[in-house]
């Protein structure tokens, strides 16, 4: 057995891939269950079926979903331009402190204005820490796989300083955390479960992405300048154009997937606000082949492992390090699968293929 | 020509028997039933349009491609020939025409990995510089290849594998990017290796070229064996017959009729913006409406630089480069295509085209205006009817609007570009190689639009290093060398040789010596 070059990658293979990685995912956790000494069968549906069982649950992974969906939107856009943004998960953080800090700033006081503004600033704070690695690329050619990867870190440590500092919560006995925002900036839940609207607008910025990268010209540049740059030169097309916007619309998306997370279900700032959503995301965008339906199936997969690896801590005593675990074992799949994509599996000894000469014109 | 082929020595066994090997992919026959032999000290031609399985074949000898059925033998056994490292292993040396190097590594480095990583670069480059020496190409082992122009790239391959010292060595189109003098050098070492009883397999598509070079010929038709024949001893035109299957039209030249100055350079001059590219100085040039502008010369004096000025991939002043009235050095590629300047670029896939997308949305790169975008929306029908315009007009042949262009044979891609910039009914048309590496037939198409478009009033500007295409073409031809354009010439005060000798500038007296 041997692989062999497709003269064209397989469309069909394209989407059987993540099926495969997914599948073999599902078997390779079965053993390592096993090899934790944990009924392999039980943990499974732990894992994969018990967070569904119930309406909240089906809330929670929708909630879990929305997230990743916006930064893995973000990302595909990027990708697709061949801007690799790793710094979701920065830009996602500075949403979140872009957007916290106007509700504090605000108060207790205020009328219906205060939530969009909220968003507003969630989305803005992304996009200027998303147009930091841009003018860097721009400028001085630094690349942003780099950038935006440390840019993450000083997020972090920025949102750490503030809540440990000038932010920190008075009444909060030392706690390191921010006071909890007024309602007027918090955002609404619906169904008397923690989901709030911006599932519904993640839901929405997808059909969005799609209409954008396969039916307006800045996403044709955008998918030129991703696949031949120098195609992209000959057209006209300006490449850095294609840096700021990839990487705007990846900020903003992964921006108010930050505010919504502090202003929604977490209620304030707190050193922590983020288990990888924005790492994760980068999962997600290539689980679901860059595409924007693709990516709506593959966050609700990875939000169910996060839900389904905090019933298996809790329930089993078993580490949470096992969701990053189950996160990379997928994403190692996946790339393993994708050799299928451009190549197929030859039988050494297989007979010469019988065919009928003479059906070429 | 001054060199007739040498006889090949009468060796009785066949290095390489090909029997019965046939291929497909698909829905497509690559090969069906292909036989051939080549013996010991024989330049062999394979000759067929694109499409006609001549890659398809010579890579079932390399080892890239597992046949579907037949045989190999090679010194009178049958062997298996895995993969490239087992075909080296046998002797069989391959010079591709589109090969991958490195481009960030020096000539040394590159030729080091191609020979498996065992010897250390530095070693090498002696032996290098007198092999290079020794053939007369002229090459500096430590330059990186990414300064390296297409031609001398071609250089290295053949270095490469001339240092492994193969007994077959299969080469793909390697003159198309020569000069006349060049191509005589690299004959020169063909011959050589051949007298040393090495066997070359040359794929080509120039038959004039095949005839002074090659003891025999094996054509290709459609994946099939077309004929077999002794090219010395057929016309070139009965050779393209057998390879297209019908008879070639002779491209009609219009009565040329030049109009008015349709586009000025003057002294325009650019630092390049790679810091071992060329520079360029004082160009200057008029074209006329109507009128077809040939500008010869070696890859690597400044073609690429050129092209990106006018292009308008690099701005330069605005005054240096007028259409019409218009000064247009100041604008962007957009810009200029809107003020009536078409350009066709050299590389196909990847700048002309881009290898995934379907035609519809190639046909559109350079085409983002009325009827296919609509505020700033792009209508797929009129995307879907542009590209099947072109596909009819051009007699593209392809799957359909929605095939991606890696689909396409490098000819009828060439067609679609060609058409897609004709299309626009360009003032001017920039074209950088329009036929190199495309069929005979597809050739005669490309040179028969162009003068077409001229006849039509357009003003064009060929570069191209194919002097025998710039002779059927061009009114007036330029020489660029060293980043200087020569004063145009008509072509009926000029011939080819005098080209030649000037396309090499300074290094003309290296060159004579080299021959």
């Amino acid at each position: 057995m041997r692989l062999e070059k497709r003269e064209a990658p397989s469309a069909a293979m394209l989407w059987v891939a993540p099926l495969l990685a997914a599948a073999t995912s599902v078997v390779l956790t079965g053993l390592l269950f096993t090899a934790l000494r944990v009924n392999p069968f039980a943990a499974l549906r732990l894992l994969y079926l018990a967070p569904l069982a119930s309406a909240n649950g089906v809330a929670e992974l929708a909630l879990k979903m929305t997230p990743l969906l916006l930064c893995a939107l973000g990302i595909a856009i990027g990708v697709r331009a061949n801007v690799w943004n790793i710094g979701a998960e920065g830009q996602f953080t500075m949403g979140a402190v872009a957007g916290g800090g106007i509700a504090l700033a605000l108060g207790p006081a205020g009328g219906w204005y205060v939530l969009p503004l909220v968003l507003a600033a969630g989305i803005a704070g992304g996009m200027a820490w998303a147009a930091i690695p841009a003018a860097l690329r721009i400028g001085a050619n630094a690349h942003e796989i780099l950038t935006t990867l440390m840019l993450n870190y000083v997020a972090q440590d920025i949102l750490s300083w503030l809540v440990h500092g000038p932010w920190r919560d008075p009444q909060g006995f030392n706690f390191p955390q921010s006071r909890t925002f007024a309602d007027a900036a918090t955002l609404p839940t619906l169904w008397g479960t923690r989901l709030t609207p911006i599932f519904f607008v993640a839901m929405l910025a997808a059909p969005c992405a799609w209409l954008l990268l396969q039916h307006t010209t800045a996403g044709y540049r955008l998918r030129v300048a991703g696949l031949a740059p120098a195609a992209a030169r000959y057209a006209g097309f300006s490449a850095r154009g294609t840096v700021w916007l990839s990487l705007l619309i990846a900020g903003g998306l992964a921006g108010l997937a930050g505010i919504a997370e502090v202003a929604g279900p977490i209620g304030q700032l707190m050193p922590t606000i983020s288990p990888g959503y924005g790492y994760a995301a980068i999962i997600v965008a290539f689980l679901g082949r860059l595409e924007p339906f693709g990516i709506v199936v593959a966050s609700a997969l990875m939000a169910l492992l996060y839900l389904g690896a905090d019933g298996l801590q809790m329930h089993l005593q078993l580490p949470l390090s096992l969701t990053g675990t189950l996160q990379g074992m997928l994403l190692f799949l996946l790339l393993a699968a994708d050799v299928l994509v451009a190549n197929r599996v030859v039988w050494r000894r297989a007979p010469a293929a019988a065919h009928a000469p003479g059906s070429m014109r | 020509m001054p060199d007739s082929p040498t006889p090949p020595p009468q060796a009785a066994a066949p290095l390489l028997t090909v029997r019965g090997l046939s291929k497909r992919f698909g829905a497509v026959v690559a090969n069906a039933d292909v036989e051939l032999s080549v013996i010991r000290g024989e330049i062999h031609a394979l000759l067929g349009e694109n499409g006609a399985g001549k890659s398809t074949l010579v890579r079932m000898i390399y080892g890239l491609v597992t046949p579907d059925a037949g045989r190999i033998e090679w010194e009178g056994h049958a062997v298996s020939i895995a993969d490239p490292n087992a075909a080296r292993a046998l002797g069989i040396g391959m010079v591709f025409q589109h090969f991958s190097q490195f481009e960030t590594l020096t000539v040394a480095e590159n030729i080091a990995l191609g020979l498996g990583g065992r010897d250390l670069p530095d070693a090498l480059a002696p032996r290098i510089r007198e092999t290079a020496r020794r053939y007369g190409l002229a090459v500096d082992p430590n330059r990186h290849v990414f300064h390296l122009s297409v031609g001398e790239r071609q250089r290295v391959e053949i270095l490469r594998c001339l240092m492994q010292a193969p007994k077959l060595l299969i080469l793909d189109e390697p003159t198309s990017v020569l000069t006349p003098q060049e191509a005589q050098s690299l004959f020169a070492v063909l011959r050589r290796l051949a007298e040393e009883g090495c066997a070359i397999l040359y794929i080509g598509h120039k038959l004039e070229e095949i005839r002074t070079l090659c003891h025999s010929a094996t054509v290709l038709r459609a994946g099939r064996v077309a004929g077999t024949c002794d090219p010395r001893r057929v016309s070139p035109r009965e050779l393209a017959t057998m390879m297209v299957g019908n008879e070639l039209a002779e491209p009609r030249r219009r009565t040329h009729q030049p109009g008015q100055v349709i586009l000025t350079v003057s002294d325009l001059t650019l630092e390049p913006g790679d810091p071992h590219g060329i520079p360029l100085q004082k160009i200057r040039f008029e074209l006329r409406a109507g009128e077809i502008l040939g500008i010869a010369g070696v890859a690597g004096n400044g073609q690429k630089e050129l092209l990106a000025a006018l292009s308008g991939e690099r701005l330069s002043k605005p005054s240096a480069i007028r259409l019409g009235a218009e000064a247009i050095g100041g604008l962007g590629p957009v810009a200029r295509r809107r003020a009536g300047l078409g350009f066709i670029p050299e590389e196909r896939l990847g700048r002309g085209a881009v290898a995934e997308l379907s035609l519809a949305e190639n046909g559109m790169l350079t085409r983002l205006a009325s009827p296919v975008v609509a505020g700033g929306l792009v209508r797929r029908g009129a995307a879907r009817a542009l590209a099947r315009r072109l596909i009819e007009r051009f007699k593209v042949r392809a799957a359909g609007v929605g095939a991606p262009a890696a689909s396409l044979s490098g000819g009828n891609m060439q067609k679609f570009i060609v058409g897609r910039e004709l299309d626009a009914r360009p003032l001017v048309l920039l074209a950088a190689h329009p036929t190199w590496g495309v069929d005979v037939g597809a050739t005669v198409a490309i040179r028969q639009a162009l003068l077409d478009l001229a006849a039509a009033g357009a003003g064009i500007v060929v570069v191209s290093e194919d002097l025998a295409e710039l002779f059927e073409i061009a009114d007036r031809i330029a020489v660029l060398s060293s980043g200087r354009l020569g004063e145009a010439v008509p072509v009926s005060q000029l011939t080819l040789e005098a080209v030649g000798l000037q396309m090499t500038g300074h290094g003309a007296a290296e060159c004579l010596d080299a021959a």
